[in-house]
C-alpha cells in the first residue's frame, strides 16, 4: 500500500472511514516513506513508534467522530508537544521536552489525528530557506540543491514528498506561504487571532499565526477548520465562530471582485512571475470574478517596517532562553558569563542578528526613530488594505518574487534573503488572512504560487478563489523521486 | 496654645537646607492569584510551589490579565482621589536577571491605569497635601537566594508574577516624619479598601525613596538619589536623614551630586552607591504584544466607586461632625481600619465621648503594655461597650469601672456579671445614702461645727467617709447633694 502516502488528506480520511485501509496501514505508509527520505532532512524528531501505537488504538476503537479521524500528522517543531522534544530548530532548546501541548496541536488531536513527528524549520522561525536550523538544511523535493523555503521548510518539503498527509506551520512574515509556493503545496496564513498562539514558541507575537499546509485546497479548508478556534489562554485570540469551511468550500466565485495591486509589480520581477500573475487573473475571470486594479500605496515600506517590528519583539521574546530554567546551559564563572556563553553557543547567526537589530531599535534614543515609526507605517499599511477592501473581496498577488533558489545562494546576503518575503510581509503587518496556491511552473519546471489576500476572518472567500484557480491551473506534482 | 510650625531642615555648616522627598511605593495587590496567571499567591509557601508555566516563562506561554487585580488597582486609585484612565497599556521592561524568568517584567510605562491623585496628611502643623503622580500595575520578580549554597545562587519563583501596584508620589514630602505619615496613610487607605494588606515584614509594602536637597528659598530641585530596598518606615526615615546629610556635606564642600541608585546599609547607617546613571539599565520598554491594551468601562468604575467603603478621611470628618470628637481623637480612631471598626462597634450602644476616652486612654495603655494590636485586644468591643453603658447610666462609678476593666482583661469577662457577682453596683438610692450621710455626720459632730464656722475644706473629708462606709459604691454626685443639704 505504498501509494497511500500519495493520497490527499481528504481521501485518506474517507478511505479510513470506508475501511479501504486502516489507520495503521496509513501510518506505516507515511513512516515508510519518511524513513526512505532521510536525505531531505525534514524531521527533527520522529515519533513513529508512538504513531503506530496511536493508529492501532484508533483501529481498535474506530471512533470516526473527529474531522481528522485516524490520520498521522507531522508538525513544525515550533509547536510544543507534550512529552515530545520541541526545539524550534535551535541548539538552545535541543533538549527541551514540554510538559504541555499547544492549543493548535491539541485541537488536531481532539479531532482524531495523532503526531507523526516534529518537522525541521529555521531557527525560531527566522529564515526564508530553512538554512538557519541547528538541525541542518532541508532539501526541496524539486531539486537536490534547492531550498524548500522557510521558515516552515521541513513542513513544506515533507508534505510535497509524501512524508505526511498534511501539516501545520507558522507564518510571521511568509513562513507558510513562501515554502508552500516553493514546493507546490497549499499554505494558508489565517487572520491574526483565528488560531491560538498558546504553546507555540514565539518569534514575533504580533505577527505569528499558525496555519494549515496541505496538498490541495480541499484539504486546506478541512485542516484549517480543525485547528482554528478561540482560546482564552491567548489574549489576542478572537472569539468568533469557526465556520464549516469544508462544507462551504466552492469554486463558484462569480461576481467576486478581485483587486490587483499595482505596487506589487516590483522592479526586476522575473517575467515568468508576471506571466503567472496574468494567468491567475485569467483563471479568475474565467470563473466569473471581476478583476479591478487597486493601489496599496504604502507597500514599499512594509519590508523595512517588518524588519524592525519582528526583530524588536523577537529580541524580547527570546530573552527567556537564558540557561536558567530549561534548555541549553553553558558554564560560566558568574551569572553574566553563564548568560553570555549560553546564548553565544545556543543561538545561531541569524537569530543573533535579529536579537541585535531588535535590541538596537528598542534602545533609548532610537525607539522613536525606528520602532515607533515602524508601528505608524504598519498602521498605514493596514489602512491601505482597509480602503482597498471597500472595493474588492480579495486581492491577488504572486506569493514570491521567484521560485525556489539554490542552497547557499542568499546566505551571505541577508537583505536579498529578506526580499523574498516582499509579497507576504504586508499581510502579517495587517493581520489579514492569505493563502498561497500552486498555479504554475517557471522555465526550470519549479512550482510557483499565487497569493490571495482576504478580509479579516473571511478565509472562506480566499479558499473558494484558490479552489477556482486550482481547478484551472492544471498543476500537477511533477518531480521525479530522486532521493530514494 | 502655641502654634507648631514645620521645622525639618538640615543645618549645614554654611546654609540651611530643605529636603525634598518622593516615594515609589510597591504595594502587593491583595488577590488569590497572580497578575497574569492563576497561580496562588500565598506567602511563606515552600519554594517554587506556587509557580505555573506562565510564571516560569516556558516557551509559548502567554499572559492573561487577572480582572480582579485590575479592579483592585482601580479601587486603590479611587481611594487616592485619582483619575482612572479608561485606556492603559502593558509594556515590557526588558532586563536580564536570574529571578526574572521572562527576561522582562510586564509593567505599565507610558499609559498607567491610574493617573494623578492626592493624599492628605495630618501633621502637627496642619494638613499637608501630597500629590500622587500615578499608579500602575506590574508583575513582581522572583527571589534570588545567595546564602544557601556555597557555589550557586538559588531562585524561588513563588513571588514571580504576583501583582504589584507601584504608587509614585510627587516630590511633595519634606521630612522623614511626613514620609512616615504618608506611608501610614497609604497603608491605611489600602487596608480600608482591602487592596493591600500593607504587611511590610512580608514585603507586601516596599518603597524606593528619592531624596534631594536644596537651599531654603531655592525654587529649583537638586539632583536626586534613589535609595532602594528600604523595608521599614524606621529605616526609611533613617536613610533619608543620612542621605540628606551626605548630600548637604557634598554640596557645601563644592562637590556635585551624582544621580544614582543607592542602598541603605542598616548596620552602618549609611547609604552606598549601587549603580550610577551611566550604568543604569536601558529597559527598552515597548508595548507587550501578547496583551491587548486595557480598555475600562466607565460603568465598572462607577460600580466600584459605589462599592468603596468609607475611607479614613471621610470617617474622620463624620466622627468630628456626628460624634463630636476632636480632630486629634478622630485621627487616632480612623488611623487603622481595625481601630475604627472596634470604636464603631463600641459606640453602637453607648456614649461616644466616654467610649473615645476609654479606648484612647485605658484600652491603648493595656495594648501598648502587652504589645498587642487592636484585633488582639483582650477586651472585646461588646464588653467594653457594656462597661461604658454602666458608667453613663450611673450603675457603677468611673473608679469602680477601672477595677472591673482590670478583671475583664482575663478571658474577656462580661462586665455586667463581674459587677453583679461582686456587688459593685453604685448606690444611688437617695434614702439609703441619706442614712449613711446622717451616720457620718452624727459621728463627727465636732467637725460639722468646724465646717459650719468656715472650715469648708472638711467637705471632702465627709465625702470620703461616706464613700468608705459605702465601700466605694455610693454615687458621688448624690452624696454631694445630700451632704450640702444636711450641712446648711
Amino acid at each position: 500500500m505504498s501509494n497511500i502516502s500519495e493520497l490527499s488528506l481528504t481521501k485518506i480520511i474517507n478511505g479510513i472511514k470506508k475501511k479501504e485501509f486502516t489507520s495503521e496501514e496509513v501510518t506505516k505508509s507515511f513512516i515508510d516513506q519518511s524513513k526512505k527520505s532521510k536525505k531531505l532532512n525534514t524531521y527533527i524528531t520522529e515519533c513513529f513508534e508512538e504513531a503506530i501505537k496511536s493508529a492501532k488504538n484508533f483501529d481498535k476503537n474506530k471512533n470516526y467522530k473527529g474531522l481528522l479521524s485516524g490520520v498521522p500528522i507531522a508538525v513544525k517543531d515550533l509547536f510544543c508537544t507534550k512529552n515530545v522534544r520541541t526545539t524550534a530548530g535551535s541548539k538552545i532548546l535541543h533538549n527541551f521536552i514540554p510538559t504541555y501541548e499547544s492549543t493548535v496541536t491539541n485541537n488536531l488531536w481532539s479531532q482524531g489525528a495523532f503526531l507523526l513527528g516534529k518537522l525541521n524549520c529555521d531557527e525560531f522561525a527566522m529564515g526564508s530557506s530553512n538554512e538557519t536550523s541547528f538541525f541542518g538544511n532541508v532539501i526541496n523535493p524539486y531539486g537536490e540543491k534547492l531550498v524548500p523555503g522557510g521558515s516552515s521548510g521541513g513542513s513544506a518539503s515533507a508534505l510535497a514528498a509524501g512524508l505526511t498527509p498534511a501539516t501545520i506551520g507558522t507564518d510571521t512574515g511568509g513562513s507558510i506561504r513562501q515554502p508552500a509556493s516553493f514546493t507546490g503545496t497549499v499554505g494558508l496564513k489565517p487572520t491574526y487571532g483565528r488560531c491560538s498562539r498558546w504553546g507555540i514558541v514565539a518569534f514575533a507575537s504580533s505577527l505569528d499565526q499558525a496555519g494549515p499546509m496541505t496538498r490541495n485546497v480541499e484539504d486546506c479548508a478541512l485542516l484549517f477548520q480543525a485547528m482554528s478556534g478561540y482560546d482564552s489562554k491567548d489574549s489576542t485570540s478572537v472569539d468568533t465562530k469557526v465556520d464549516n469551511y469544508s462544507s462551504k468550500l466552492t469554486d463558484k466565485v462569480k461576481g467576486l471582485k478581485i483587486g490587483i495591486p499595482k505596487e506589487y509589480k516590483v522592479d526586476g520581477m522575473p517575467k515568468e512571475i508576471d506571466d503567472l500573475w496574468k494567468k491567475g487573473i485569467e483563471y479568475l475571470k474565467d470563473a466569473g470574478a471581476i478583476v479591478k486594479n487597486i493601489s496599496l500605496p504604502h507597500t514599499m515600506y512594509a519590508l523595512p517596517a517588518y524588519y524592525i517590528v519582528a526583530p524588536a519583539e523577537a529580541s524580547s521574546n527570546l530573552a527567556r532562553y537564558d540557561g536558567v530554567k530549561y534548555g541549553h546551559r553553558a558554564k560560566g564563572k558568574n551569572l553574566i558569563e553563564m548568560y553570555e556563553n549560553t546564548r553565544s553557543e545556543g543561538f545561531g547567526d541569524e537569530v543573533k542578528r535579529r536579537i541585535l537589530i531588535g535590541t538596537y531599535v528598542l534602545s533609548s534614543g532610537y525607539y522613536d526613530a525606528y520602532y515607533l515609526k515602524a508601528q505608524k507605517v504598519r498602521q498605514l499599511i493596514k489602512n491601505d488594505f482597509d480602503k482597498a477592501f471597500h472595493d474588492v473581496d480579495a486581492i491577488l498577488t504572486p506569493s514570491t518574487p521567484s521560485s525556489a533558489f539554490k542552497i547557499g545562494d542568499k546566505t551571505n546576503d541577508p537583505v536579498s534573503m529578506y526580499l523574498n518575503d516582499i509579497f507576504t510581509v504586508p499581510v502579517n503587518l495587517s493581520g489579514l488572512p492569505a493563502i498561497s496556491v500552486p498555479a504554475g511552473y517557471d522555465k526550470n519546471n519549479l512550482p510557483l504560487g499565487l497569493q490571495l489576500i482576504g478580509k479579516a476572518f473571511d478565509e472562506q472567500t480566499i479558499l473558494n478563489l484558490s479552489l477556482a484557480i486550482e481547478k484551472r491551473a492544471d498543476f500537477n506534482k511533477n518531480f521525479k523521486v530522486w532521493w530514494i | 496654645m502655641t502654634e507648631i510650625k514645620f521645622d525639618y531642615f538640615i543645618n549645614g555648616e554654611k546654609e540651611k537646607w530643605e529636603v525634598i522627598i518622593g516615594l515609589e511605593v510597591h504595594a502587593q495587590v491583595l488577590s488569590k492569584s497572580k497578575l497574569f496567571s492563576s497561580s496562588p499567591t500565598k506567602f511563606g509557601a515552600e519554594p517554587n510551589t506556587q509557580v505555573s508555566l506562565v510564571d516560569s516563562a516556558f516557551p509559548g506561554m502567554l499572559p492573561v490579565i487577572n480582572q480582579f487585580c485590575v479592579e483592585q488597582s482601580i479601587k486603590t486609585g479611587l481611594g487616592l482621589n485619582a483619575k482612572i484612565n479608561l485606556n492603559s497599556v502593558f509594556d515590557r521592561k526588558n532586563y536580564f536577571y536570574a529571578d526574572l524568568p521572562q527576561g522582562y517584567q510586564i509593567s505599565q510605562y507610558k499609559n498607567p491605569i491610574v493617573g494623578e491623585g492626592e493624599v492628605v496628611l495630618d501633621m502637627p502643623y496642619g494638613t499637608k497635601k501630597v500629590g500622587i503622580e500615578r499608579l500602575h500595575l506590574e508583575q513582581d520578580a522572583g527571589k534570588s537566594i545567595h546564602d544557601m549554597d556555597p557555589d550557586n545562587s538559588l531562585v524561588d519563583l513563588n513571588r514571580s508574577g504576583i501583582a504589584l501596584m507601584e504608587i509614585v508620589s510627587k516630590p511633595d514630602l519634606r521630612s522623614p516624619e511626613e514620609v512616615n505619615s504618608y506611608i501610614k496613610k497609604l497603608r491605611s487607605i489600602m487596608r480600608y479598601i482591602g487592596t493591600c494588606d500593607g504587611n511590610m515584614q512580608e514585603g507586601s509594602l516596599r518603597a524606593d525613596v528619592n531624596v534631594s536637597v536644596r537651599k531654603v528659598g531655592d525654587k529649583k530641585f537638586g539632583t536626586r538619589c534613589e535609595i532602594k530596598n528600604v523595608n521599614s518606615i524606621k529605616f526609611m526615615q533613617m536613610a533619608i536623614e543620612h542621605e540628606a546629610r551626605r548630600q548637604v556635606e557634598l554640596l557645601e564642600s563644592g562637590k556635585k551630586i551624582d544621580q544614582e541608585t543607592r542602598l541603605f546599609d542598616t548596620k552602618k547607617n549609611v547609604t552606598r552607591s549601587m549603580r550610577s546613571k551611566e550604568d543604569a539599565h536601558d529597559y527598552r520598554y515597548f508595548p507587550d504584544p501578547d496583551l491587548l491594551p486595557l480598555h475600562l468601562d466607565i460603568n465598572l468604575i462607577d460600580k466600584l466607586k459605589k462599592e468603596l467603603p468609607e475611607l479614613p478621611d471621610q470617617k474622620k470628618e463624620r466622627f468630628i461632625k456626628e460624634h463630636n470628637l476632636s480632630s486629634y481623637e478622630a485621627n487616632i480612631l480612623v488611623s487603622e481600619k481595625e481601630i475604627s471598626e472596634y470604636y464603631e462597634e463600641v459606640v453602637k450602644k453607648c456614649d461616644k465621648k466616654l467610649a473615645t476616652n476609654w479606648i484612647i486612654v485605658e484600652l491603648f495603655a493595656v495594648l501598648n503594655k502587652k504589645n498587642l494590636s487592636i484585633s488582639q485586644s483582650p477586651v472585646s468591643a461588646k464588653n467594653l461597650s457594656a462597661l461604658i453603658k454602666m458608667i453613663s447610666s450611673g450603675k457603677i462609678s468611673g473608679k469602680i469601672a477601672k477595677g472591673v476593666f482590670e478583671k475583664m482583661q482575663i478571658d474577656d469577662k462580661d462586665p455586667i456579671q463581674i459587677v453583679e457577682k461582686e456587688g459593685l453596683t453604685q448606690q444611688s438610692d437617695p434614702k439609703e445614702l441619706e442614712k449613711i450621710v446622717v451616720k457620718v455626720l452624727s459621728k463627727n459632730k465636732d467637725k460639722v461645727t468646724q465646717y459650719k464656722s468656715g472650715k469648708e475644706k472638711l467637705f471632702g473629708y465627709f465625702v470620703g467617709e461616706v464613700m468608705k462606709l459605702s465601700k466605694g459604691k455610693a454615687n458621688p454626685q448624690l452624696i454631694n447633694q445630700i451632704l450640702k443639704n444636711k450641712l446648711k
